[in-house]
């Protein structure tokens, strides 16, 4: 078993992404102050703890934790030099990303549906601003793992590969880090 | 905090633990009739809980740390969150003081203690009306 490590130009590349995370972080803490000063003018119509299931947001919650937790072990085996092992722990932390994108969506084609879109109120379009602009992160994070599982099951875990699963790794971490804000913010005081 | 399989298990179950913890309470909290805490405590022991889960999932999955290269990791986080706190603590602050002055349901006898003599809502009622009576042509 040998012990892949990355080179000084990839931890350059890797630090540059991290500055990326960190913008991104910015733009996510506008959005939560939006949110924040807006969750209450709900234009005479219902507020969060009307709106939100709590059960169907704790599910959502733990299987994106759980997703981060996977995305860890692929890492982990990725140092390995395991492949077959990173493209299972990558092939599962796809399917629950997934599963918890179809949950979102499904959450706001319910929200439509009913009359609740983001044009309703400001609290609604906040709302649909703030956690839609995280399920499409989560959406560019999805199509990335399937690319790279593709390219890691075909050429190996090679330095580039590596490169791009650390990438990957701390994007898919940062962004469940995001969504523990949002299920506290959003849902858990919202239900207050 | 390197990168080991013990690492990621325990941010795995810490993170569980207190995503739990927050649902337990607002669950309660709701059944009881928002009865059981004070709103301002709950909120503020949320808040606490998710910062928590923030600074364990930094460490345990991030892996943050002081020492080595990760060390520029850290300045940059550091500063990233200095932004972040002005952001939005800035917002809420700017706001609220903003929706004090415009808090219509105040008793509007108190108005005149904050609001500039000739802005008072009755004589621009009256102003309204005049208008309205005689609609431009």
């Amino acid at each position: 078993m040998t012990t892949t490590v990355l080179d000084k130009n990839s931890q350059k590349t890797i630090f540059g992404f991290w500055i990326y995370i960190m913008t991104d972080c910015v733009l996510f803490a506008s959005l939560f102050a939006t949110f924040m000063i807006l969750r209450n003018n709900t234009n005479s119509g219902p507020d969060s703890a009307e709106l939100f299931s709590l059960p169907f947001v704790l599910t959502e919650t733990l299987i994106l934790l759980t997703s981060s937790f996977t995305c860890g072990l692929a890492m982990l085996a990725a140092h390995k030099g395991d492949k077959k092992r990173v493209g299972a722990w990558l092939a599962i932390t796809l399917l629950l990303g997934l599963a918890f994108l179809s949950m979102e969506l499904y959450e706001f084609g319910n929200l439509v549906a009913e009359g609740h879109d983001w044009q309703a109120s400001a609290f609604l379009s906040a709302f649909f601003t703030l956690v839609g602009t995280h399920g499409l992160h989560i959406t560019a994070g999805l199509i990335w793992i399937m690319l790279l599982i593709w390219r890691i099951l075909r050429t190996g875990i090679s330095n580039v590969n590596l490169r791009r699963l650390t990438m990957l790794s701390l994007f898919w971490h940062f962004l469940d880090i995001v969504w523990i804000f949002i299920f506290t913010i959003v849902y858990m005081i919202g239900a207050l | 905090m390197k990168a080991t399989l013990r690492s990621y298990i325990t941010g795995f179950v810490l993170s569980i633990v207190l995503t739990l913890v927050a649902y337990a309470l607002v669950q309660d909290h709701v059944n009881s009739g928002h009865k059981n805490y004070s709103h301002d405590f709950i909120i503020a022991v949320l808040i606490g809980l998710a910062l928590i889960q923030f600074i364990v999932q930094a460490i345990y999955f991030l892996h943050l740390k002081k020492k080595g290269d990760a060390r520029w990791n850290l300045l940059a986080f550091l500063f990233m969150s200095g932004v972040v706190i002005v952001v939005v603590i800035g917002s809420l602050w700017i706001m609220a003081n903003l929706d004090y002055h415009h808090d219509q349901t105040k008793d509007p006898k108190e108005t005149s203690n904050y609001i500039i003599e000739d802005e008072l809502p009755s004589q621009q009622e009256t102003t309204d009306q005049t208008k309205s009576e005689h609609p431009s042509h």
